[in-house]
């Protein structure tokens, strides 16, 4: 059968100051009727380009230099989109009609001004000859039916009204309402929480399913792949580096570039490791495009003269899967694909050591952080929104706490509160930097000064958490010098080459501005201004959620190699499960703004026994095909609830399918159910847990 | 939204009492009064008052009060008999004298408004689509001489135009037959002929800002996300420009649209006298030179109270425009 897209030796090319750069290198895919193909890649790798491209919505500056995407319409016409004018009729007509698209955040990609119904209504008000009552009509049907619950009253909210897992379906709803036979999404899930995107991801599938549409299917997450695609095309520098069913592609990688991310991911499934395999470097910008193949400064297997000089050809090595690599086709014998040498070999985890027996380094005492809510016409508190409700936390020395949980369940308020950005409303946390006993909540901020070197953060966005005006030396300076510790501004500098060889930086860097470096080294620089006082405790709040896989796999390593050498303690907050499990001893499970479960990692992850942890594990996708085919994935629906209504009795009863009527009567209490391992829930025996080796034979 | 607009409106009573005292303080802060002027005028004229005298007209006018007593009694017979004191100058009642001229303003600046928003928008719109065209280049150039020259130097290039070239008698919004004629249609007519003068003359400056507020506001959303989805829609692009970035760009002119019509108010003084021109802008300058203290307090008053409408009035425009500040406003907060 005639595929339904057929992309062939597409490229496109980016004008800009300094002239003409390569966007996408003559790529060639194709994609099957009623199926999915997943693009993968880091970023800057061409993957939303190439969606655009499809669409003919590139941005003013990029164009379509040569190829063609051939689409074959339901009547059998074949249209080349590559031709004409992006704004020509015959395209308009396809655009949002036959092939529709939905992006990463909602939020901005829907506008505010405007009520979702109108938005919808709009795309069907061009494309067909429906009036506004029949619009309105197949607008709310279309909303039922992505499971917006009273679709007719949700018709006029603004997306701010929506939560982000509704605003993805309201997108959806607006993708899918010509009934289009190409959908193209582009990382539709990656700003949503896991439990979220499981539910997402579902709905996806069952729609395509029941229309026969395709999918064209943008993500950098290959646990997404694995749950979603049907073929997988690997991108690399604007160039198909690998493309081939998602069984082939995940289970018998064979280009270098697909290997490694692939290596470079975490994994939950109980063989941790010490490492991650990181992809050394980052990738390229498209002005700095080598000569020959592109993936050459981060590859292993690299051979001079040849994977500098000549860009490998596509080449099959199955009737299915192909490989631009020189390792394969014409010249193979000239590149032994030798096993890995720079790679680590799986050397297995080893737990920090900690003494528990010693008074711990940081102590929450029945922690509480309420905020009033004002309004009226004289601003009197007319609620409260209890962000963190009686947080008891322990942690040691030379320890690293994972914080887990849904975005909103307070998590970030609690490392805030830790550190003194909020003040708590009620409750204790101690510290103990050395023998004595420091109480943080009640100090003044000047009081708190000296102990602002012994705890420091790591925020999540790098390029917002360093200031564009200054150079990386005062941006590093800049802490020690309103420290009290050293004095005299040789000291200083001594210490930020320090700390600059700590994390890998060359002298010549320190002149620099944060603007001219990539995301993973800005992150870097943010872990040596947090490095420079010499702390005690760093608190990373989603510090590598924003970096590409590989990026993200060297930022880890890093963290792990910085604790070892100063035995630092790390709270580790992160909505990522699976870098929890890398890099955490032991995981809190945090809902409401209170701690749910906390035990050591291994037990979280495999003997949970809390329903929410439960969920949140079921939740997540690991890189394996089929994994999910017998699908026992637990939904969770609903949303956190809001922190200025919180229900009465335990707050995740409204989602929990184990609750009876105690739960929505008592609110359960954290107690230890065997050492070290603390509960709130008043049913501690229903979880029941995939014994390991299960878990394991399913991995493969 | 009706709530909101009741609240704004009771607070706006404190504030013009607040402005009413500021206004009447600064006018009686400079030393001396309307009567040491008399007095100065006429040792001038060789003519002599004596202080005895002098006394006596204070009393009249009621000036031997302390300026608090003076404020309360001029506020107390404003609020119960609409009375606004009596213009020293003009020997007449203020209200007789800035009605008339209030009015006047209000059109003019209304008028300058509208100028300024059919040059403006459009010519804005375009220079941030075709961003560094030739259109761009021009648009910008103009709009920079436009705010670069000085107002008064552009009203008398275009009295010298409309004199030498229309035939036009020039100064004034009225001419000399219709100054003190009652409302007639000819009458408007020829307002009519004489108002685009002032009414170029007082926009240019304005449109050149708000030209280039535009053009920001625009190129800063002209790649935002929703506009690649409005367009993968497949809508014709002009219906993508003007229902999308076009609207979110309005927001921040909006919200600013106020300070260009204090400008307007305010800023018209010198081109007014230059002009000749009947609005309030020369005779708050004459009753300022002459401590016709309740005339001037009278108009800072109500000019800042035209002020205070803006303002209502483009916070209301906004809530209209923007659904995320409506709820702001529907949940109580200001």
């Amino acid at each position: 059968m005639k595929p339904m897209i057929n992309v062939t030796d597409l490229s496109v090319s980016f004008s800009g100051d300094d002239g003409k750069v390569t966007a996408l290198d003559n790529i060639s895919f194709s994609i099957p009727e009623g199926k999915t193909v997943c693009l993968v890649g880091e970023s800057g790798c061409g993957k939303s380009v190439t969606a655009k491209a499809l669409l003919r919505i590139l941005d003013n500056h990029a164009a379509i230099e040569s190829g063609s995407i051939e689409y074959q319409r339901a009547s059998g016409d074949q249209l080349d989109l590559a031709q004409g004018p992006a704004k020509a009729k015959h395209i308009r007509a396809i655009q949002g009609n036959e092939i529709s698209m939905i992006y990463q955040e909602p939020m901005t990609s829907l506008s505010p001004l405007y009520t979702i119904g109108n938005q919808i209504v709009e795309v069907l008000r061009w494309h067909t000859n429906l009036s506004k009552e029949e619009a309105k009509f197949q607008a709310i049907e279309m909303l039922r039916l992505v499971g917006i619950p009273s679709a007719a009253d949700r018709f006029d909210s603004y997306t701010f009204e929506l939560s982000g897992g509704m605003r993805q379906r309201a997108m959806i709803a607006m993708a899918l309402i010509c009934n289009p036979r190409l959908l193209i999404a582009d990382e539709p899930t990656t700003a949503l929480d896991v439990t979220t995107q499981a539910i997402i991801l579902d709905l996806m599938r069952d729609l395509q399913k029941t229309r026969n549409m395709s999918m064209l299917f943008i993500t950098h997450d290959l646990g997404v792949v694995a749950d979603i695609a049907d073929e997988v095309v690997i991108m690399y520098l604007g160039n198909v580096v690998e493309q081939g069913p998602v069984e082939q592609i995940l289970t018998n990688p064979q280009h270098p570039y697909t290997k490694g991310l692939l290596a470079s991911l975490p994994h939950t499934d109980g063989k941790r490791r010490a490492r991650l395999n990181a992809i050394p470097g980052v990738v390229p910008s498209l002005q700095n495009r080598p000569k020959g193949c592109p993936f050459q400064e981060r590859c292993d297997h690299f051979v001079t003269g040849l994977c500098n000089e000549k860009l490998p050809e596509l080449t099959a090595i199955s009737g299915v899967q192909s490989v631009r690599c020189h390792g394969f086709g014409a010249q193979a014998e000239l590149v032994p694909l030798h096993a890995s040498t720079s790679q680590v070999d799986d050397c297995l985890h080893v737990p920090n050591p900690v003494d528990r027996t010693a008074a711990p380094i940081l102590e929450l005492q029945n922690v509480s952080k309420h905020f009033p809510i004002r309004s009226g016409f004289f601003n009197r508190q007319t609620g409260t929104v209890r962000s963190l409700n009686d947080v008891s936390l322990n942690i040691w020395r030379g320890e690293t706490l994972g914080l887990v949980g849904e975005s909103g369940c307070g998590k970030s308020t609690l490392g805030q509160t830790i550190i003194g950005l909020h003040k708590a409303t009620t409750g204790k946390v101690v510290f103990r930097p050395n023998e004595e006993d420091v109480e943080l909540t009640g100090k003044t901020d000047s009081q708190l000064r000296p102990y602002w070197a012994d705890i420091r953060m790591v925020f999540q966005d790098p390029n917002s958490s360093l200031n564009p005006r200054m150079a990386v030396y005062d941006i590093i300076a800049e802490v020690l010098r309103v420290g009290q510790e050293l004095k005299s501004s040789k000291d200083i500098e001594h210490r930020v080459l320090e700390v600059l060889d700590k994390i890998g930086f060359s002298k010549e860097f320190l002149k620099r501005y944060p603007h001219a470096f990539s995301g993973g080294q800005r992150q870097r620089i943010g872990i040596a201004r947090a490095l420079a006082p010499y702390p005690k405790v760093i608190i990373a709040d989603e510090a590598v959620s924003a970096l590409d896989v590989s990026v993200q796999a060297q930022i880890l390593n890093l963290l792990k190699d910085l604790q070892e050498e100063l035995n630092l303690t790390y709270l580790f907050i992160s909505h990522d499960l699976s870098v929890v499990a890398h890099i955490s001893d032991r995981v809190a499970v945090m809902y409401a703004g209170r701690i749910v479960e906390l035990a050591e990692t291994e037990t979280i992850f495999n003997a949970s026994r809390h329903p929410y942890t439960e969920a949140l594990m079921s939740a997540i996708l690991e890189p394996v095909p089929n994994a999910h085919a017998d699908d026992t994935r637990i939904r969770l629906e609903g949303n956190v609830p809001d922190p200025a209504n919180l229900p009465k009795g335990c707050p995740f009863a409204p989602r929990c399918r184990y609750a009876t009527s105690i739960c929505e009567s008592s609110d359960p209490s954290l107690g230890e159910i065997s050492t070290d391992h603390l509960l709130a829930c008043h049913h501690p025996d229903v979880v029941q847990n995939t014994p390991v080796d299960q878990l394991e034979a399913m991995a493969g | 939204m009706g709530m909101f607009v009741v609240k704004r409106v009771l607070l706006m009573i404190p504030t013009l009492l607040a402005i009413s005292l500021v206004a009447f303080l600064v006018i009686t802060l400079p030393p001396g009064d309307y009567i040491d002027r008399l007095v100065l005028e006429a040792s001038l004229d060789g003519d002599y008052i004596t202080a005895a005298e002098a006394e006596g007209l204070r009393k009249i006018y009621g000036l031997d009060k302390s300026v608090l007593a003076q404020y309360f009694d001029w506020v107390w017979k404003m609020v119960v008999h609409g009375d606004l004191g009596r213009s020293f100058s003009y020997e007449l009642p203020v209200e007789e004298l800035i009605w008339d001229r209030l009015g006047m303003t209000t059109l003019l600046s209304i008028c300058s408004m509208v100028f300024i928003w059919t040059v403006a928008i459009p010519v804005g719109i375009f220079s941030a689509v075709r961003k560094y065209s030739l259109g761009d280049y021009v648009a910008t150039f103009l709009g920079f001489i436009g705010l670069a020259v000085p107002n008064f130097l552009l009203a008398l290039v275009l009295m010298y135009v409309s004199f030498r070239y229309f035939g036009q008698n020039v100064g004034g919004l009225f001419s000399p037959d219709y100054v003190n004629a009652p409302w007639s249609f000819a009458r408007v007519g020829d307002l009519m002929a004489h108002i685009w003068i002032p009414m170029i003359v007082l926009g240019t400056a304005g449109t050149a800002s708000v030209i280039r507020t535009i053009r920001a506001n625009l190129l800063d959303e002209l790649h935002r996300p929703y506009v690649v989805t409005a367009r993968a829609k497949g809508m014709p692009e002009h219906w993508v420009l003007t229902k999308y970035p076009v609207r979110h760009a309005l927001n921040p002119f909006v919200s600013s649209l106020n300070e260009l019509f204090v400008q307007i108010v305010s800023g018209s003084t010198i081109v007014s006298i230059v002009l000749g021109l009947q609005t309030t802008g020369p005779l708050l300058f004459d009753a300022l030179r002459q401590e016709d203290m309740y005339l001037a307090a009278a108009l800072i008053m109500f000019l800042s109270f035209l002020t205070v409408i803006g303002t209502l009035f483009s916070d209301i425009l906004l809530a209209w425009l923007d659904p995320r500040i409506r709820r702001q406003f529907n949940n109580g907060g200001l």
